[in-house]
This record gives C-alpha cells, sequence and structure tokens, in this order.
C-alpha cells in the first residue's frame, strides 16, 4: 500500500530525513519508533503533506500514486490520515460540521453521494462510543478548550468517521494516561481492518503492549537502522536507543 | 501643495455653507425657534471646522479630500422608485418598518404595525411639525458637534429620520427597522443627512435596527441619538450597505442613564469611505453597555470605526469587541478611546479589536487608548492584527477541506464570532447568506458551520 523509497528531507536546509526506504503492506501495521530529533514526526508530517518539509529525492508510492504530487486535501480523499501530535484548535468552527464537511469532501472524491443529516449522525453517534467521547466535544469548536487527551481520542474519532486507508498515528500516545492510552488503543485495534494499513509513530514502547504491530522500525538519525517484530520494541524498552546509536555510527560495509 | 489643499478644503466647506441659506427658506415656518437656532450655531461651527485634514488627530489615518471635493447636491423632485427586495427580508416580522428614499419618509414603502400603546415610531420632520415636545428637549443634546464637522454638517441640514419614543415601563418586543436607501436622480451625487432619535423611558426595552443601502455614488451623513432611561434596555443594530461608490460618515451617540442595557453592533460593508464614530457617555450607576463591530473591506474600500466610551459614574461595565476582516488593498481604523472620569470606581471596561489580513497589501491600524482617572477599575484592552493560520489551514485540508474551502472556512469563523451574537434572526440569516456569497467556496463553508 506505502511504498517509501531512498527519501530525503529538509527542512530550511537542514537534512532530517537522509534516505529512508519503507514498506507498508496493505492491512499491516508498523511502527517507528526513535529517539526525539530522530525525524519520525517530519515522516509523517511529509506523508501528510505539510508544505515547510523540502522533499530533496526519493519518492512515495500509495496505492501505486505518487503521493508526493498531490495536495494535503487530495491525499486526504485518497485515503491517508494523519492523527496530529499537536491537534489544532479551531474557533468558531464545528467539529461536528466540520467533520460532515470533511466526510463528504472524502465521498464525493470516491464518487459517492454526500450524507444526509440523520445517517451522518447515526454515524457519529456509534464511532464516538469507539473512543468514549463525550457528546459535547461535538458540538463544540474543533479541539477548542479540549484537554490533551480529548484532543487525541478526537483525533481517533475523526479517523473512525473517514476511514481512511493508511492512517499516521503522530505520537498520538504522548501525554496520555494509561486510561486514555487504552481507550485510544482499543479504538485503533476495532479500526484495524485486512485493507486498512496503520503507521504507529511513537517514542515509547508502552502503546506497543495495545496495539500489536507487525513490523518496528528504529529511526535515528534520519534513518531506518533497525526493523523487525514486535519484540524490538521490547528490546528498546530494556535497552534504550544506545546501542542502535553506535551500531549506527559504525561505517556501512566495516 | 499645503495651499492646494486647503484652498480645496474651503470650496467644498464653502459649497455646504453657500447652500444653507437656500436650505433654511425651504423647511416648513413651523420649525421650532430652538431647532433653527440649533442648525445657525452648527453651521457657523462647521464654518470654522471646515473638513477634516490629516493634520487632525481624530483623522489623521482616513483621508476625506474625496468628500470635501465633492459636488454634492441636495435631492429634489418626488421620490424616486426604488427596489426593497434586498432590504425587505432584513425587515421580516419587524414591529414597524420606516424606508427613508433620498432622505424623506417614504409612506408608500413604510409600514407601521402592531406597535404597543404609548410608542412613537414617526417621521423625525413630520414629528417637529407635529410633536415638537416629543423631539426638542433631546435632539442635538447629546451628539456634540464641537469638535466634529459632519454631525455639525448634519445639525445644520438635518430634515428627515427616524423618531422613536418609548414609555417607561413598555416593551416592544419585535424590532423597530429604519432603512435609508439612497440613488442619485441627476449627474451630481446626492448628499442626505439622516438624523434619528431614539429615547427610551425608564424600565423599558426596545430593538432598533438602522440599515443604509443605494446605488451609485453619493455620500450618507447620518447622526443617531440614544437617549436610554433608566434601567432601559436597547438593542440597536446598524448595518452599513452603502453601495461600494458612497461615502458614509455616521456618528452614533448613546446617552446612558443608571442601571441601562445599551448595546450595539454596528456591521460595515459597503461604502468606499466609511467613518463610524460610536460614542457612549455612561451617566448613571450600573449601566453595563455592549458595543461590538464587524467590517469587511475588500478593494480599496477604506473604514474607520471611532468609538469612545466615557464612564462617568461608578460601577459601570462597558464591553467592546470589533473584529475586521480585510482584502484587497482595503484600509481600516480602528480607535478605540476608554475614559474614565475621576470618581467612577469600580468601572469594569473591556475593549479587543482583532484584524484578519487576508491580502499582503491590505493594512488595518488600531489605536486603543486608555485615559483612566479613578484608581479603582478594571480597564483592559488588546488588538491584533494577524492572517489566517496556517497550521490551522493545514488541518483542515489533512482532512480532506480543499485550501480554499478551508481559508473560506477560518474567515467565516471569524466573523461569525460577531455575526452570531446578533439577536434578530433575520438580520443574522442575512448576514451569514452575505457570508457564504462573499467566500469562495462558500457552499461547503455553509455545510461546515
Amino acid at each position: 500500500m506505502l511504498q517509501i523509497k531512498n527519501l530525503h528531507v529538509s527542512v530550511e536546509g537542514n537534512e532530517i530525513l537522509r534516505g529512508i526506504d519503507l514498506e507498508v503492506p496493505t492491512g499491516a501495521v508498523h511502527a517507528i519508533m526513535g529517539p526525539n530529533g530522530s525525524g519520525k514526526s517530519t515522516l509523517a508530517r511529509v506523508l501528510a503533506g505539510q508544505e515547510a518539509y523540502e522533499v530533496t529525492a526519493g519518492e512515495v508510492i500509495f496505492d501505486g500514486k505518487n503521493l508526493l504530487e498531490m495536495d494535503p486535501e487530495e491525499r486526504a480523499r485518497e485515503g491517508v490520515f494523519m492523527a496530529f501530535q499537536y491537534p489544532v484548535e479551531i474557533p468558531g468552527v464545528s467539529n461536528t460540521y466540520f467533520l460532515k464537511a470533511a466526510l463528504n469532501a472524502v465521498r464525493k472524491h470516491r464518487g459517492l453521494p454526500e450524507i444526509d443529516a440523520m445517517e451522518f449522525l447515526t454515524l457519529v453517534r456509534q464511532k464516538m462510543k469507539l473512543v468514549q467521547m463525550d457528546e459535547s466535544l461535538l458540538h463544540r469548536p474543533v479541539n477548542e478548550g479540549f484537554s490533551g487527551g480529548e484532543k487525541k481520542r478526537n483525533e481517533i474519532f475523526h479517523m473512525a468517521v473517514l476511514e481512511p486507508r493508511l492512517a499516521v498515528l503522530d505520537e498520538t500516545d504522548s501525554g496520555l494516561d494509561i486510561d486514555a492510552l487504552r481507550i485510544v488503543a482499543d479504538g485503533v485495534n476495532v479500526l484495524r481492518a485486512v485493507d486498512r494499513s496503520f503507521l504507529l509513530i511513537t517514542h515509547y514502547q508502552r502503546l506497543l503492549n495495545y496495539i500489536v504491530p507487525d513490523q518496528v522500525h528504529v529511526l535515528l538519525d534520519g534513518r531506518i537502522v533497525r526493523s523487525g517484530g514486535k519484540e524490538l520494541a521490547l528490546e528498546l524498552e530494556e535497552k534504550g536507543y544506545a546501542w542502535l546509536e553506535e551500531a549506527a555510527a559504525q561505517p556501512v560495509g566495516a | 501643495m499645503t495651499t492646494i489643499l486647503r484652498t480645496e478644503e474651503l470650496t467644498g466647506a464653502a459649497r455646504f455653507a453657500a447652500d444653507f441659506d437656500t436650505f433654511l427658506r425651504e423647511l416648513p415656518a413651523s420649525e421650532p425657534a430652538a431647532v433653527t437656532a440649533l442648525r445657525r450655531m452648527a453651521i457657523e461651527r462647521f464654518a470654522t471646522l471646515g473638513f477634516p485634514t490629516l493634520r487632525q488627530e481624530a483623522w489623521r489615518q482616513t483621508n476625506v479630500s474625496p468628500i470635501a471635493q465633492g459636488t454634492f447636491v441636495r435631492p429634489e423632485g418626488p421620490e424616486p422608485v426604488v427596489d426593497l427586495s434586498r432590504l425587505e427580508p432584513l425587515a421580516e416580522g419587524a414591529a414597524a418598518r420606516l424606508v427613508f428614499v433620498n432622505g424623506r419618509l417614504s409612506s408608500r414603502l413604510s409600514v407601521l404595525g402592531d406597535l404597543p400603546a404609548g410608542v412613537i415610531v414617526a417621521s423625525l420632520a413630520e414629528a417637529l411639525e407635529k410633536a415638537p415636545d416629543k423631539v426638542e428637549p433631546w435632539l442635538g443634546q447629546h451628539a456634540r458637534f464641537d469638535d466634529h464637522p459632519f454631525v455639525a454638517l448634519n445639525t445644520a441640514f438635518l430634515r428627515d429620520g427616524a423618531l422613536v419614543w418609548v414609555p417607561r415601563g413598555v416593551i416592544v418586543e419585535k424590532p423597530i427597522h429604519l432603512m435609508f436607501v439612497s440613488t442619485s436622480q441627476g449627474p451630481d451625487p446626492i448628499v442626505t443627512f439622516p438624523r434619528n432619535l431614539f429615547v427610551t423611558g425608564e424600565n423599558s426595552q426596545v430593538t432598533l435596527v438602522e440599515t443604509y443601502a443605494g446605488d451609485g455614488a453619493y455620500f450618507t451623513c447620518p447622526v443617531t441619538e440614544l437617549v436610554a432611561g433608566p434601567a432601559s434596555v436597547v438593542d440597536h443594530y446598524k448595518l452599513q450597505l452603502e453601495s461600494r461608490e458612497a461615502f458614509h460618515m455616521a456618528t452614533f451617540q448613546i446617552e446612558a442613564e443608571r442601571s441601562c442595557t445599551p448595546s450595539s453592533h454596528s456591521i460595515s460593508i459597503g461604502g468606499a469611505l466609511v467613518r463610524n464614530d460610536v460614542n457612549a457617555v455612561l451617566d448613571g450607576e450600573g449601566i453595563d453597555c455592549i458595543l461590538n463591530g464587524l467590517y469587511l473591506a475588500e478593494g480599496r474600500q477604506v473604514i474607520d470605526n471611532h468609538m469612545r466610551v466615557e464612564h462617568a459614574k461608578p460601577h459601570c461595565a462597558s464591553h467592546e469587541l470589533y473584529k475586521g476582516v480585510l482584502d484587497g488593498a482595503a484600509r481600516s481604523v480602528f480607535n478605540g478611546l476608554i475614559h474614565v472620569h475621576p470618581g467612577a470606581q469600580k468601572t469594569d471596561a473591556k475593549q479587543s479589536n482583532r484584524n484578519l489580513l487576508l491580502s499582503g497589501s491590505a493594512i488595518a491600524n488600531s489605536n486603543p487608548q486608555l485615559e483612566i482617572f479613578a484608581d479603582d477599575v478594571k480597564c483592559t484592552h488588546g488588538s491584533t492584527v494577524g492572517q489566517l493560520d496556517e497550521d490551522a489551514i493545514f488541518y483542515l485540508r489533512s482532512r480532506g477541506i480543499g485550501v480554499e474551502a478551508a481559508r473560506s472556512l477560518l474567515t467565516y469563523a471569524f466573523a461569525s464570532d460577531i455575526v452570531e451574537r446578533i439577536k434578530v434572526e433575520p438580520v443574522r440569516r442575512d448576514l451569514e447568506e452575505l457570508l457564504f456569497a462573499r467566500l469562495p467556496q462558500g457552499e461547503v463553508v455553509r455545510q461546515a458551520v
């Protein structure tokens, strides 16, 4: 579903990603772990289409299409979803109505008719239960005055409504207490499907106790230095990143 | 340079001065002597003041030379036929609707619905003839013209407008609409001087909506005086929907008495060159005054809002929120003065001006001013000038909303903060529709709000 080949990305002249190769098959859940500053969030934002990031080399293929050529809204309509590390507060724009407009934009792109108000309400009520979200948050402006945990749950709620094909979760676990983490993880687990892939970006192994990944990749200094099964996450939890940093410092082929 | 400018000013001002005697002769002989005397004082004052220049503090950011150099004429002849279909829906469910065409009441277009007993909604010209006791004690008592040439000009040339008089204890539940429509007939643009007087008795309640609109080039110079009696509740709305070629120089003067609750929402959308002066004198204890505004300007429009709130007595609150959306090469001025008199303790004054610039060439000037002569007060002010939040745009786009719709949605959200405070439903709806129509991808916005 997602193929990233030799991806190089710079921000204001600094190279952050230095040749990423990654393939996420349809239906798979991959985790990307790494210390602060390793480039994890940059990767997520590049996939979502944030313009501040300059792709200097490489390509990203999503469902056989060149993802990097698409505007952020086109990517969303094609089925890419990013749960933000820091969801943005948007005063004056209602959480529900905005979501309805977003859903209709996606449906239109897929050749589906606009959803009517009653159907939408039914859908929203059902999806809210997934993340145990309070109904009052529906009628408030997007993320405005939401607690940190409510914002993250709202992201998963948006994801559940929009039903993307590829979901990128950018540190959705950070800052969550254990109860909120379980709720978010349960929401994600319910949405796991044979035709939906996930890229979980996280700093901590803990999330992966609840969402068990098919593959774990370690990102260090803009490169994937190791890939493995779910047990790699446990190894990282035990040893930290230092041993990989040392390994990565060795010249290739030495 | 200086000489040329001054000569032109004199020409402009002289034009009005020269017309004054002719104008006086056209007035009904029955006009109360005190009103005529007021006119004479006003024209004298105007002759001394002349049109303002950029060198005057209150006008340094708004150049009125297009008005000073204009060749305006007072409207003549029979009432022209105007199309009211754009404005009519605003007054749906109104208690009364007075329509003024080129400055004079159109009885054909006006409707007096069912007003509670004792409430007067009338043409000021008619009231001056038939019931001067309902006009004279208040007219010109609060809107001062000693330092304001346009108030002076209005006071000298006032002819018609609305008198709304609500007796003590009476509640007018439905809104009263006043519509001012201008359309020039000959080669020269017309000038009108609408003059409104609202007097609300103790413990009364009323909602008033003033709407200004028109076609082509003209100059509207209105003055509205509100004398809000003790404990009265007055909700005032002003919709400035003038044509894009029009000049609009307006003053709204509020004289508030003990424990009253005056609120004003001023929406400025039309006009080429617009100035709204809103002055509130809180002259009794326990007054709660709300002054909100929204201005939308594009192209080369200039919209200036000058606010002056005087806290003269203790225990009063004033809250001002003015928001502006500027596109193209539009310019705005917000000048907000809060003046707290000695002894006006426990004043709670809040003022905020927020501007959203949609283009690189638009300019918003914001000048908050505090003058505080009491020591136990809470006065805050803030002003911002900024662009749409790029993070918010990206967030919306990342959910599938197109870039244009995302921008429109955020712009709408910014403006609707004021629009949704409007309690007169047809007016609020109309403004929402106006925003949808004006914003690119307005249909997506309509769905998302």
